[in-house]
């Protein structure tokens, strides 16, 4: 375990030195950027929809009952943006997009293909791994911006349909405005930039050293998603301590 | 990433002391041998014996646990090898990128080296498919090749570098006969023609004594015999003797 954290920050080091080679790669970055948003924008809109739903749905009726239903839209609002949206969506994209890395790159490395990439002097962190991470680091935070909006809109609809809180679309969003403020998306979308670098090195550090066949290609892949999952929930922690520590000292306002 | 830098043919290749262990297993107990500027090298010997293991330490895809591999003088593990002489191997699953059609694959290393325009990538491409008589092949993907065909296409790939060392791992395996012939052919006119060093390393008898110029034999990580084809045919070790002789000895019961 702590050599695999060894060799991915070398290789999260080794990518940050070859980004200067990004606009050589762009059309890799741009087909794996096509690959992320296309395959998860449906996805996410869902899901997104949905926790949005759930959440008004389990704090609507009781905050109405007391009397606090300008505060329902504020709640909702503050937790999709600074928590629920980027865990989220790093999770689902650590099982959509990290998953099929480790199992490209792996299958990649099981059939020689990296080796043959070595042959021709071809870097495969910079023909494969740059352009990976490049566009899930672009990607991701788009992704948690859309899923912030259409958890909100979910919210708002739900709270309008439902008889037990019964606040109008438009009284939903006024009462947002006034209670989340623009840092609250900035926190979230920061946050899910952090976790895109995580999702990425793990899958590709899994590729890169699966080993056998069929069946390593399989275990890599279980791997890159079960341990993106748990740094993901880790460096959340470690990053809202940080970001309220950095707040209260006013840098980070 | 700069492109190679000399333009003379073939490299000499020296092996020291070659030793490499895997694990308890040790693969390679001390390999000594040199390849000439031009040569056919093929190296012979039984499954499981270290060939394919030694062929990859020629190229730096393994690292020795002892012992130097020289090419031209310099040892391999030297980044400066890479960017000075143009080194190619064809593998034996061809290893082509299954993501990319076979037009992309041939021509990856002048793409990714930025070494020609595109138009002119497209050509060399299509030349070199024509050479392994894959003509009209560049937009199939990997998968729709058969297995002859992939390799030949892997051997296009190679060409495109115009390597100074090119090796191949059991190039012959898995193909009918006359492909094989086809595949052999290859890299004897790839030889005459840019005076290529070839290492070769197969157990297929044929094609070793077809087109070797030398023949290494391996056996448990040792070369146990080492000379020109014929030389090797008239060596009386027994385990040189047993692997070109062997042969069924069954004997089928009269009916």
């Amino acid at each position: 375990m702590f050599q695999n954290i060894g060799e991915m920050v070398l290789l999260f080091w080794r990518t940050i030195r070859a980004l200067p080679l990004t606009w050589r790669q762009r059309d890799k970055v741009f087909d794996q950027f096509f690959e992320i948003g296309n395959a998860s924008l449906l996805m996410v809109a869902v899901l997104s929809f949905f926790i949005g739903g759930v959440l008004t749905l389990q704090t609507g009726p009781t905050m109405v009952e007391r009397g606090l239903s300008n505060y329902v839209s504020g709640i909702v609002g503050f937790s999709v943006a600074r928590e629920l949206a980027p865990i989220m969506m790093a999770i689902l994209i650590a099982g959509r997009i990290g998953s099929a890395m480790a199992a490209e790159i792996g299958s990649m490395r099981v059939y020689q293909e990296i080796d043959a990439l070595r042959t021709m002097n071809i870097n495969p962190i910079n023909y494969l791994v740059l352009p990976r991470l490049v566009a899930i680091a672009l990607a991701l935070p788009m992704l948690v911006t859309f899923s912030i909006l259409v958890a909100w809109l979910g919210g708002a609809v739900v709270a309008w349909a439902t008889t037990e809180i019964d606040i109008p679309i438009q009284s939903f969003f006024e009462n947002l405005k006034t209670m989340v403020e623009l840092k609250d998306v900035a926190h979230g979308v920061l946050k899910s930039f952090c976790f895109a670098w995580i999702v990425g090195i793990v899958a590709c550090h899994q590729g890169l050293i699966t080993r056998g066949g069929p069946r390593g290609i399989g275990r890599s892949v279980t791997k890159a998603v079960v341990n993106a999952i748990v740094l993901i929930v880790i460096f959340d922690f470690v990053l809202t301590r940080l970001f309220i520590v950095l707040g209260n000292a006013g840098i980070l306002k | 990433m700069n492109p190679p830098t000399t333009t003379q043919q073939g490299v000499a290749v020296q092996v020291r002391g070659l030793r490499r262990n895997f694990g308890p297993q040790e693969v390679l107990k001390g390999i000594d041998l040199e390849v000439m500027p031009g040569e056919i090298f093929v190296i012979m010997g039984p499954s499981g014996s270290g060939k394919s293991v030694l062929l990859r330490h020629l190229i730096g895809l393994e690292q020795p646990d002892a012992g130097e591999i020289l090419i031209n003088g310099e040892s391999i593990e030297s980044p400066e090898v890479a960017n000075k002489y143009r080194l190619a191997m064809v593998f034996q699953s061809g290893a082509l990128l299954n993501s990319l059609t076979v037009g992309e694959n041939v021509g990856l290393y002048l793409k990714e080296h930025k070494l020609k325009s595109p138009d002119e990538i497209a050509r060399i491409v299509a030349e070199k498919l024509e050479v392994v008589g894959l003509k009209d092949t560049e937009a199939k993907m990997p998968n729709e090749l058969s297995g002859g065909m992939k390799k030949r296409a892997a051997i296009a790939r190679a060409l495109v570098i115009e390597p100074q060392l090119i090796l191949y791992d059991e190039p012959t395996s898995e193909l009918d006969p006359l492909s094989s012939v086809v595949v052999g052919e290859e890299i004897l006119k790839l030889n005459e023609r840019i005076g290529v060093t070839s290492v070769v390393v197969s157990h297929d008898r044929d094609l070793a004594f077809g087109i070797a110029h030398r023949i290494a034999v391996i056996h448990e990580g040792n070369i146990v015999a080492l000379g020109a084809p014929e030389e090797v045919k008239r060596s009386r070790h027994p385990i040189i003797r047993d692997f070109l002789h062997a042969d069924f000895k069954h004997e089928r019961p009269n009916l």
